[in-house]
């Protein structure tokens, strides 16, 4: 693959992105956080974002899509029930659920 | 210009137990690797974390140059999987908006917005002064930012030493960080149906299309929650 292609995508990716942030930007001068717009924004954000990682769980790109599908929703129920469990602590569930996968993985 | 204190205050949110360093770290080694293996070199790497910073797009653009997609294709993929930081920024920048501040301060440091910098934004945005709460944001965005970009070069200079089992392994890190900070952040109706209902909504979508999937069921499952939140939380 050429660097010129490399260096393309790269700039085209970094665009694509750039216009969501920069749009959101621009649209909230115009946005009261007591306005009724402000909350369906707010549910619309929260909602889009479990969608992705309710995909990344269910139908995962790249390595992870190498693992069983009930493998990753019991480590993610383990780890859930972890954070809940130790104070909402993150640094714990997320190094438990590296280990486990890679154990489980390889059984 | 930047109230140091405050900004100082934004970049600790990397310490402690709730930091966002590990998951981060665990992503950006990943796709450093990933990167490595699509053709890139250490530069391009590095540049691809600088300027994009958003995970789930660069993981994109590092598919589709493996099948040898177009540029306009790409730049399609990337904006669609990336949408989401549009409603996400308007849910935040309002919170975080004061007639002192000026502009170029939201217009450069949307950048940082993704999902880690977002999380910890909306948890922690009340305990901040409305008049400096953007400089407790470009905080925090300069610490994770800096953090993703560093542990993608790491990732790029370790891929050698990287196995499939470490690499699956790093993978599953980020859906659980991200679903357990969510769970935290599940404190009124609306936000609780929101992400319930796109949990079960994303995937059953990417069924039917996978490209629009995200933007669907985003707008479904966020307009269902706000009408039924809204009378409740009232």
């Amino acid at each position: 693959m050429s660097s010129h292609f490399i260096i393309l995508a790269i700039i085209a990716t970094s665009l694509a992105t750039f216009i969501s942030r920069f749009m959101g930007a621009i649209t909230s001068e115009k946005v009261s956080v007591k306005s009724k717009i402000f909350k369906w924004f707010n549910c619309v954000a929260y909602s889009t974002l479990a969608a992705l990682l309710g995909r990344m769980i269910v139908f995962p790109a790249g390595v992870l899509a190498e693992s069983e599908i009930i493998t990753r929703v019991l480590i993610l129920v383990v780890c859930i029930f972890i954070f809940l469990s130790t104070k909402k602590n993150l640094v714990l569930p997320t190094i438990i659920s590296a280990i486990l996968l890679t154990v489980l993985n390889n059984i | 210009m930047i109230n140091s204190k405050i900004f100082l205050t934004g970049l600790k949110s990397l310490k402690g137990s709730r930091s966002p360093a590990i998951p981060l770290a665990a992503c950006f080694v990943a796709l450093g690797a990933l990167l490595k293996d699509a053709g890139f070199n250490l530069q391009q790497s590095a540049a691809s974390s600088l300027f994009t910073y958003a995970l789930p797009g660069q993981l994109v653009m590092a598919e589709s140059l493996l099948v040898g997609a177009s540029i306009i294709n790409i730049f399609l993929a990337v904006w669609l999987v990336n949408f989401r930081l549009y409603p996400m920024t308007v849910s935040l920048f309002p919170l975080l908006e004061h007639k002192s501040q000026p502009k170029w301060k939201y217009y450069l440091s949307c950048h940082f917005l993704a999902v880690s910098s977002w999380l910890i934004a909306k948890d922690s945005y009340k305990k901040i002064n409305k008049r400096h709460r953007i400089d407790f944001w470009i905080g925090i965005g300069i610490g994770t930012w800096s953090t993703a970009i560093l542990m993608t070069i790491i990732g790029y200079l370790s891929a050698d030493y990287l196995n499939k089992d470490m690499l699956v392994g790093l993978a599953i890190v980020n859906p659980v960080y991200f679903f357990c900070m969510m769970i935290g952040a599940m404190k009124n109706l609306s936000v609780c149906i929101s992400v319930i209902l796109g949990t079960i909504l994303g995937p059953v979508i990417y069924l039917i299309s996978a490209e629009w999937a995200l933007l669907f069921a985003g707008l479904i499952a966020g307009t269902v929650a706000f009408l039924l939140g809204s009378k409740n939380d009232e």
